[in-house]
């Protein structure tokens, strides 16, 4: 079985992010990494390809500037090859432009799984992996807790408001993975020696058969108008607790009639 | 004022209508001429009056999808009515599991992009625009789509206030809203329905949270928090790092990826206080917070903050209540 993991190469989340001023668009300068809410995809791509007795994992990632920084973090993690869709037209590119390159990329991969995270950790629109499995006519199951592979059919555990449901889809088919789902492995020395020679493919727009006009600020229809600091709110009383700080919490308790 | 028609989509729960669908019908009456429900799942029609009493002129009917997840087939239903020129100009969408998936299906359905984390809307001539958190909800950003429509809104939970109006007399009119061919995108299908057992009022309806984070050191420590929550007649919730330590279940997670939050009292211990963390809880009437750490970010938003350790501060404040009660 292949599975194909979408993974997003994002600033490191330490740094504080910010937004540029005139296209109003996220920032990405430096070093990129893997998003951490995607090593848990790549981890959950392993071990199902391991418990189906063999198969690829090929790791998916639409970048700037050719990066592939964490890229190799996951090939390093054991992916066996990496798809890296880098080209300056898709700078500000917006979700639905994001999906249409990682749908035309999975294609190529020729996967019968593909896994991504729910969000990504510095855009969190959320939307991304369910507008490739359109694209690409799959069904989806989306945040997935628990995810396991029945010869042609995948048995997820999704998390609902009340608890979880059991769902299970014939392959092919997309998932998306929460936090939680694997433990992820952190690259051995072996393996971060080992990736430095896995194949790295780096395609264009035009590899892929896509129309720059489609993507990328070109083909953004929505703007952003204006970015404002949100509401502020006045902080408040700090009291340094002496052995007696939960009488003032009894006491404003009081006051807002909740006891 | 704003655009001609507005669909909101009406996500039940148990058969009942969830109070972030009357919010967004309550907000879509201010924006639109016509404001529509659509809704799925069995007997539709036991809803039309009470859509109607927030200002549904009419309910869309998307039929019943059964096991099925409904991304597909409720995404399917709206795209076809698009296709045939019936379709609305914009469509509101509760930031829900599901609401995400068909968000995300009728976006690539419709070659649409859809607008996710909106906290705010409102008319520009005669289009719209949306206000969004980004960076954890710290900074807004206003949004306008300048291509065809119809514009996809997500919306958080509790963005807008609920409150009846715009109806006509009866239940609105219920109309079908059938769906195009759905290929193979429909065969995910539910096998099995798992509910964490819960006592006392919901989290995101309960007047009084108390949540708890890492800080309370251990799973078995979390009771404080359990018998805090009773105490007070409110639900417990959690930080993201609990839950992804297995300490409580997924429902209690507060943030970003959990509930949104907004009671008369949220009593954070031990939570550090992380944009993600903030942003389903910031909104809160009245926020105390215990933890250790001085410069821990839960103060800045603490009207009042507690410096001190949870394991000294919850037993006495535990005692004080049962005290009293
Ligand atoms: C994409 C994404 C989505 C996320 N979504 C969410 C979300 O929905 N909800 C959410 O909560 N998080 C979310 N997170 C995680 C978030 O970034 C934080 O990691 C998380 O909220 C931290 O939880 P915490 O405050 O319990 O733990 P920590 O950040 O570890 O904080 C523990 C706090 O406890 C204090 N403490 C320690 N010991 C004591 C003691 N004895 N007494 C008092 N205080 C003590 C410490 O000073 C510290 O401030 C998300 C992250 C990402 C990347």
């Amino acid at each position: 079985m292949n599975v194909a993991v979408c993974v997003k190469q994002i600033p490191d989340p330490a740094a504080p992010p910010a937004l540029d001023p005139v296209t109003k668009n996220l920032v990405r300068t430096g070093k990129l990494i893997l998003d951490d809410s995607d090593s848990y995809g790549v981890e959950m791509a392993l071990q199902l390809a391991e418990a189906a007795g063999g198969g690829e994992v090929t790791v998916i990632s639409m970048a700037p500037g050719g990066e592939t920084s964490g890229l190799r973090t996951a090939l390093a993690m054991g992916a066996a090859k990496a798809i890296l869709v880098s080209d300056d037209a898709l700078a500000g590119s917006d979700a639905l432009a994001t999906a249409k390159v990682l749908a035309a990329a999975v294609r190529r991969s020729g996967a019968d799984l593909v896994l991504a995270a729910t969000e990504s950790t510095d855009g969190y629109t959320g939307t991304t992996p369910v507008q490739v499995a359109e694209l690409l006519g799959l069904p989806s199951v989306t945040f997935a807790k628990k995810v396991t592979v029945d010869g042609s059919s995948v048995r997820v555990e999704r998390q609902t408001e009340a608890g979880y449901d059991e769902v299970t889809c014939p392959l092919p088919a997309l998932v998306t993975v929460t936090a939680g789902v694997v433990e992820p492995r952190y690259p051995s020395f072996k393996g971060i020696m080992a990736a430095k020679s896995k194949p790295l493919e780096q395609l264009t727009v035009a590899d892929l058969g896509i129309d720059a006009g489609e993507v990328g600020a070109a083909g953004a229809r929505q703007v952003v108008v204006d970015v404002a600091a949100a509401e502020a709110r006045a902080s408040g009383e700090i009291v340094v607790d002496e052995g007696d700080a939960h009488e003032r919490i009894v006491q404003m308790l009081d006051q807002l009639k909740v006891i | 004022m704003g655009v001609d028609k507005i669909w909101v989509l009406v996500e039940r729960a148990d058969g009942k209508v969830p109070p972030a669908a009357l919010e967004l019908l309550t907000r879509a009456r201010d924006l639109a001429t016509t404001v529509e429900a659509v809704a799925w799942g069995p007997d539709v029609a036991a809803v039309a009056a009470e859509l109607g009493a927030y200002g549904a002129a009419a309910v869309l009917d998307a039929g019943d999808p059964g096991d099925a997840l409904v991304g597909a087939p409720v995404a399917g239903a709206i795209a076809a009515a698009v296709a045939l020129g019936n379709g609305p100009d914009a469509v509101l969408i509760a930031a829900t599991y599901d609401g995400r998936d068909i968000a995300g299906r009728l976006s690539a359905r419709l070659d649409r992009p859809v607008i996710t984390n909106v906290v705010g809307l409102e008319a520009d001539g005669d289009g719209l625009l949306s206000e969004h958190g980004i960076f954890g909800g710290t900074q807004v950003a206003t949004a306008r789509f300048t291509g065809a429509g119809p514009a996809l809104f997500v919306v958080r939970p509790k963005s807008f206030s609920a409150e009846p109006g715009g109806g006509s007399e009866g239940a609105p009119q219920v109309r079908p809203l059938p769906s195009g061919d759905l290929g193979s995108t429909n065969t995910a299908a539910i096998v099995a329905h798992h509910a964490e057992e819960r006592t006392g009022p919901k989290l995101d309806e309960a007047d009084v949270v108390v949540s708890g984070g890492r800080g309370l050191g251990s799973a078995d420590a979390y009771a404080m928090i359990d018998e805090l929550a009773k105490l007070l007649g409110g639900a417990p919730g959690a930080s993201r790092a609990i839950v992804d330590a297995g300490w409580v279940p997924y429902a209690y997670q507060v943030g970003q990826t959990g509930k949104t939050v907004k009671p008369t009292v949220y009593l954070a211990c031990g939570i550090s206080g992380a944009t993600q963390h903030m942003v389903g809880m910031k909104n809160a009437k009245n926020i105390i917070a215990v933890n250790k750490d001085q410069d821990a970010p839960i103060f800045t938003v603490a009207d009042l903050g507690i410096v001190g350790d949870v394991h000294k501060v919850l037993p006495k404040l535990i005692e004080a209540l049962k005290a009293r009660s």
